[in-house]
């Protein structure tokens, strides 16, 4: 069953075409790779999903509804969490609240006035958050200010805290960009792992093909603004249009 | 202790005891002395402006310390305050406790109907659409509706709202105090202990006034320390992460926008109850710029920054304000006549009437030299004390928000 459906979206920048006619269908469960060179429009359809930019034309369906229209919460309330091409967390405060405010955001919805109670006596958030960190190998960082943290680290703590949410969609534009290779290896596993532990269906923008071969089951190339093939993983490897699109990127 | 960790529950402790001590504290010299007559500030209606200017820049850090919304207009609800408590002194009587009451829950319908247009907006324009919202405030409560030769006239214009006796007083009954009262309790009514030269004074509405403002300040640190504050700090971290993160900024900013309004109001309907008299001047926008630079001065987003910000600037200015020429030229007599002369010239514009300026060259040193205002003056020092001391916690890590 597709958890998302995208269908002839279209996407003008003045008199640049970012988004041409794109159909996109993810399957729940499946781990699905958009890939394409730089400009392709990748981040700007992600925008088109979570509320940040509004088609021109066509639709986007999550789970059955239209996300067109609605504010970026609403769309994360859906169960849409993204993340981001450079890391949007919380940089003045410390990774455990980082990861504390989905958690919160989670379990109160969109707005919630809790404000005599104390976050220190919130004991279930705090274990969820801490456990969360742990899986991510930060639990040694918890008290660290977020903004000082290396950008590998950035990333891992932006993943933890979308991941947290336990959404039914995460997607991820670049998540192993600015990653040394063995905090690469590290985000594949993390991946693997929540993918096949919880079951998140989620959409991979991804330029290490290393990166997309170990995790996807599904690729969607892109380029130029329009999708050119939709295959599995074995097939896109050879296929002749693919490599004249994305000469030298793929290796 | 009352729910608050160690460390703040020592803050408040610390507070509470200065708030009481302050009589002593405030009048260190002998009365009558001339350093007594300079320095000595432990005078009933100095020591109220001290906790009730407390009250409001704990209230406005609320909103611009955690969330980072800079207001422009905070005083508008000062004033709105201050009118609503003389009205209630005009309708129902002296009593201080519905005119404390209509002055936070008028103050709380205009923020929020400020607060909910301003916020459309962030940055520079959010802080310039308050600074206007404030001034329309200040015109309708100048002139607009303080027309005294209409039938509709609510503020009393330039003379001010005050008491007269032909109003109505509705619950005033023989025998009521003809003066701001908690249940006979006259505000303006002092205890004096002379002892020895030493004169202290201990007045009834800077006692009140403070242990309202400890409950503010207690209130104001269960905030910051509550799930909500974490919101309200998130909003200033990143909001477009906490978009996406599916909370909404909107709601959350509104309600600490309507608490620093409050909090605002409540200091209004004090300074009202202290002296029953309002006028449009604390709306003005020069009193609305004088509550960021306590809050600046302070230290922007700390539990104490606003006590300690709003003491200092009210502390100086009364002292700059009763230095004048003579004084200068007594204290520098012992200079050569020429450039003693030069001196006092140049001093002449610092104080007095010019205090504004000194404040001004303070505040300048302050935000280029401590960003994070006296607190984190307060901190360096600590430090320095502490590596002297043993050194071993001189690393301590950087704490967020003392
Ligand atoms: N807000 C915007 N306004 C104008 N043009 C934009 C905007 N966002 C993206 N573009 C343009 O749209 C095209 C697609 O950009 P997009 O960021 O989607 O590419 P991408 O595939 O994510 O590339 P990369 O791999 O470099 O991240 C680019 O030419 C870009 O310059
Ligand atoms: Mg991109």
């Amino acid at each position: 069953m597709a958890i998302l459906e995208v269908k002839g979206v279209n996407k003008r920048f003045g008199g640049l075409q970012a988004l041409g006619n794109v159909n996109l269908s993810v399957q729940e469960n499946t781990v699905h790779a958009i890939i394409g060179p730089n400009g392709a429009g990748k981040s700007t359809l992600l925008n088109c999903l979570v509320g940040k930019l509004i088609p021109d034309t066509g639709s986007v369906m999550f789970d059955g509804q239209s996300v067109l229209g609605r504010q970026p919460f609403e769309i994360n309330q859906m169960g849409i969490s993204r993340v981001f091409q450079t890391p949007e967390i919380f940089a003045d405060l410390t990774v455990l609240e980082n990861v504390m405010i989905p958690c919160f955001a989670k379990r109160d919805g969109a707005f919630r006035m809790h404000a005599i109670e104390m976050v220190a006596s919130e004991k279930g958030i705090r274990e969820q958050a801490e456990q969360m960190l742990e899986d991510v190998n930060m639990l040694s960082k918890l008290n660290e200010h977020a903004g000082s943290l290396s950008r590998g680290d950035k990333r891992r703590l932006e993943m933890a805290m979308c991941l947290v949410q336990e959404p039914r969609l995460l997607l991820l534009d670049e998540p192993t960009a600015g990653m040394a290779r063995a905090d690469t290896n590290n985000t594949i596993d993390l991946l693997k792992e929540i993918h096949d532990k919880r079951n998140i269906t989620m959409a991979i923008i991804e330029h290490d093909m290393h990166v997309v071969f170990s995790l996807a089951q599904r690729i969607t190339v892109l380029a130029q603004g329009t999708p050119l093939v939709e295959d599995t993983p074995e097939n896109i490897k050879g296929h002749p249009k693919v490599r004249e699109a994305y000469l030298g990127e793929a290796n | 202790m009352l729910g608050l960790n160690k460390k703040d529950a020592l803050l408040f402790m610390i507070v509470a005891l200065l708030v009481g001590i302050a009589p002593f504290l405030l009048n260190p010299f002998p009365e009558g002395s001339s350093l007594g007559q300079m320095f000595n500030a432990g005078y009933p209606d100095l020591m109220q402006r001290f906790v009730i200017f407390g009250i409001l820049v704990i209230g406005f850090n609320i909103l611009f310390g955690l969330t980072g919304y800079l207001s422009f207009g905070h005083a508008a609800f000062l004033g709105i305050g201050s009118y609503s408590a003389v009205w209630m002194f005009k309708l129902l009587g002296y009593n201080i406790v519905p005119a404390i009451l209509l002055s936070v829950l008028v103050s709380g319908v205009f923020s929020l109907l400020i607060g909910f247009i301003a916020l459309r907006r962030t940055g520079i324009y959010f802080s310039i659409l308050t600074l206007a919202m404030a001034q329309m405030c200040f015109n309708l409560a100048y002139s607009v509706l303080g027309n005294p030769n209409s039938n509709f006239n609510l503020t009393n214009g330039e003379t001010g709202l005050q008491v007269y006796g032909n109003d109505p007083q509705y619950l005033m009954s023989e025998g009521s105090r003809e003066i701001p009262h908690l249940f006979g309790l006259a505000m303006r009514d002092s205890y004096q202990w002379e002892i020895s030269g030493w004169l202290f004074t201990f007045n009834t509405g800077y006692y009140l006034s403070g242990i309202i403002m400890l409950v503010a300040f207690y209130l104001s640190i269960r905030i910051f320390r509550s799930p909500f504050g974490l919101m309200l700090r998130a909003i200033k971290s990143n909001k477009q992460r906490m978009n996406y993160t599916g909370l909404n900024a909107r709601p959350y900013a509104l309600a600490a926008f309507v608490i620093s309004g409050m909090y605002a109001g409540l200091a209004g309907g004090l300074l009202s109850s202290m002296d029953p008299l309002a006028g449009a001047e604390r709306m003005h926008w020069t009193a609305s710029g004088e509550i960021v630079i306590m809050a600046i001065l302070g230290g922007v987003g700390t539990l104490v920054g606003p006590i300690l910000g709003s003491g200092f600037i009210e502390y100086f200015k009364n002292i700059l304000s009763k230095i004048n020429d003579s004084l200068l030229h007594q204290w520098l007599s012992w200079l050569p006549d020429g450039l003693e002369d030069g001196i006092v010239w140049v001093l002449h514009f610092f104080v007095g009437k010019g205090w504004q300026l000194t404040l001004g060259v303070l505040f300048m040193l302050v935000v280029i030299f401590l960003p994070g205002g006296l607190v984190e003056g307060g901190q360096r020092v600590g430090r320095l004390f502490r590596r002297k001391k043993g050194g071993a916690d001189g690393a301590s890590a950087k704490q967020p928000a003392e």
